[in-house]
């Protein structure tokens, strides 16, 4: 509040300075000298954050109780590195899976058939309203409703036993299904709204020239919903990347819980964390970057994206 | 009198509870040129719509080219047919739009050769070579590697013809072509479809430009209330009109 009123009143004095320009302006004639307007109390602001920032960042480098030299010595252990990959790979088949089964919910919830966009709804309504360590949990203990896993007709027909739950789902397994069909519900709303986003006409425009079906989908409607479903998706791969640490709860050992396993043996509780988060930034400052590449991928054509250099227009010109 | 491109018998409509045509007799013969008038709201557009069979026809017999649209008939019924085989049977025809409804993710020349590449399966080098002339032919034969955002609306409204060209219809179907446009922006896009028709293409045109109406039409059509009215040659629909409907549309848009 203090700020804002110091700034009315820093731009209540602007007048006299706008009078000074005045005579100047019928002076030249052409160019007119313009004094930028003065921002103290911003200033004023960034320098004290500077300082803060700085003095955080020196405690930070002196305070031997990080104990930075067991971070160093377990930056690179086998072990951590291991566990990043696992992350890794949890995070790039869950969200592969989540998106293919999220658009083939998103078609089914925008279909005409109400059965289809029932199912769908319903699908949505039940995994993104129960906790996704609860349904963890459940696929991980999923052998103590069906201990045993057969391949069927319904209704207590004939059947082949694939095998036990147990052995059939293993952590992994469990942890996979968990992450990818929670996702799925999430990728599908952000899929229908990109979808829903694309201008009507564009589907009179795709049926007028003889597309239907997959094709107008997927070389018109779905191209242009990417750039609406690219930014929360991004958000999606991130929280997926980091919210694979839920399934240290399964004993699977992801990059968080390698540092929990040698923070058990050796105490060094503070160092391990910075060790796991350090890699978690980096992964996802790896994404941003993509990310960032994708959505000026698919803004081609459209008014955010960075206007390209036209070669024949050049030439002629 | 087999010549016909479009023949519509009895041809209704309905959203919903209301009746947007309600009974739609009309021919357009071969290599003929007809324009479509009256006021928002007649059915004009949605007609047009039906021609593509965009819109579904709710009663009636529609045949472009001699074909029925939509539908398969057999042994006295009508069979509704499966969205590839409607889609097939759309190509007879080309379609322009009134808010030009170019792809805006791919740039002019990829909007030209998007359907004669992905929907004829036609090799793209041709497809190519053929895009280039059309676009010569509209007069944009510099602007193939724009996006449609970067042209004014008059040029997207060209471009948007020799999108519908380069499948090489039988029959093209103008949907208000200028009804989006700046006013000084329509000339450049009624000279086309001049072109066009002095070409020998047959056109059906939804439109408010009574002028392009007067001096290309071969036969002009006065819709109100989802019935055709008047029709006629355009001297005697738009120079002598016996009906009072038409006599007091023609005195409000003069």
């Amino acid at each position: 509040m203090n700020s804002t009123s110091k700034e009315v009143t820093a731009m209540h004095n602007q007048p006299p300075v706008s009078d000074t320009k005045e005579p100047a302006t019928a002076a030249s004639g052409d160019s007119i000298p313009v004094v930028p307007l003065k921002h103290p109390v911003r200033l004023a602001l960034a320098i004290v954050l500077i300082l803060v920032a700085l003095s955080a960042a020196w405690d930070v480098a002196v305070n031997e109780r990080y104990r930075w030299d067991v971070v160093v010595s377990y930056l690179f252990a086998p072990q951590i590195l291991a566990g990043a990959g696992l992350t890794i790979l949890l995070t790039v088949v869950s969200m592969t899976v989540g998106i293919a089964l999220g658009t083939l919910l998103a078609i089914m919830r925008l279909s005409d058939n109400p059965i289809l966009s029932t199912i769908s709804r319903g699908y949505i309504w039940f995994f993104r309203g129960t906790p996704l360590l609860v349904q963890l949990i459940f696929w991980y203990n999923i052998a103590a409703l069906y201990p045993v896993i057969a391949f069927g007709l319904p209704f207590g027909g004939p059947s082949m036993v694939l095998g036990s739950a147990n052995v059939l789902i293993s952590p992994l397994g469990a942890a996979l299904l968990g992450l990818s069909l929670n996702e799925a519900a999430y990728m599908a709303e952000i899929i229908r709204g990109g979808i829903g986003s694309v201008d009507k006409g564009q589907y009179d425009a795709a049926r007028a020239l003889g597309m239907s079906g997959g094709k107008l989908m997927n070389r018109v409607i779905l191209p242009q919903a990417m750039r609406v479903v690219l930014p929360p998706t991004g958000n999606q791969v991130i929280s997926m990347l980091k919210g694979t640490s839920l399934v240290s709860v399964l004993a699977i050992s992801d990059l968080l819980y390698s540092a929990q396993i040698i923070y058990a043996n050796n105490y060094q509780t503070i160092p391990l964390l910075i060790v796991a988060s350090l890699w978690y930034l980096l992964m996802t400052t790896v994404l941003s970057f993509f990310q960032n590449k994708l959505e000026r991928r698919y803004g081609r054509g459209f008014d955010s994206a960075p206007r390209r250099i036209r070669k024949p227009k050049t030439r002629t010109a | 009198m087999t010549t016909a491109m479009v023949e519509a018998r009895g041809v209704r409509k309905n959203f919903g509870v209301i009746e947007i045509l309600k009974g739609i007799d009309l021919r357009v013969e071969k290599g003929s040129v007809t324009c479509l008038i009256g006021p928002s709201g007649s059915g004009k557009t949605t007609f047009l719509r039906c021609i593509n069979h965009l819109e579904k026809v709710d009663a009636g017999r529609l045949y472009v080219d001699e074909h029925l649209v939509g539908y398969a008939e057999r042994n006295g019924k009508l069979y509704e047919m499966k969205e590839r085989q409607t889609a097939r049977s759309r190509l007879n025809a080309g379609m322009v739009f009134q808010r030009f409804n170019l792809f805006p993710h791919m740039t002019v020349l990829e909007n030209i050769i998007e359907a004669p590449v992905h929907v004829l399966g036609r090799p793209r080098r041709e497809v190519v070579v053929e895009a280039q002339a059309l676009l010569d032919r509209v007069g944009l034969g510099d602007r193939g590697h724009s996006y449609p955002q970067e042209l004014s609306g008059g040029q997207q409204q060209r471009i948007a013809i020799a999108r519908a060209l380069a499948m090489k219809p039988k029959l093209m179907l103008f949907d208000e072509p200028t009804s989006a446009l700046d006013p000084e922006l329509v000339g450049e896009v009624l000279d086309v479809m001049k072109s066009l028709a002095e070409a020998g293409m047959t056109m059906v045109v939804v439109t408010h430009e009574l002028g392009f109406a007067r001096q290309v039409a071969d036969q002009v059509v006065f819709m109100d209330g989802g019935v055709v009215v008047e029709s006629g040659p355009p001297e005697q629909v738009l120079g002598n009109p016996q009906h009072e409907r038409t006599k007091a549309f023609l005195s409000k848009v003069l």
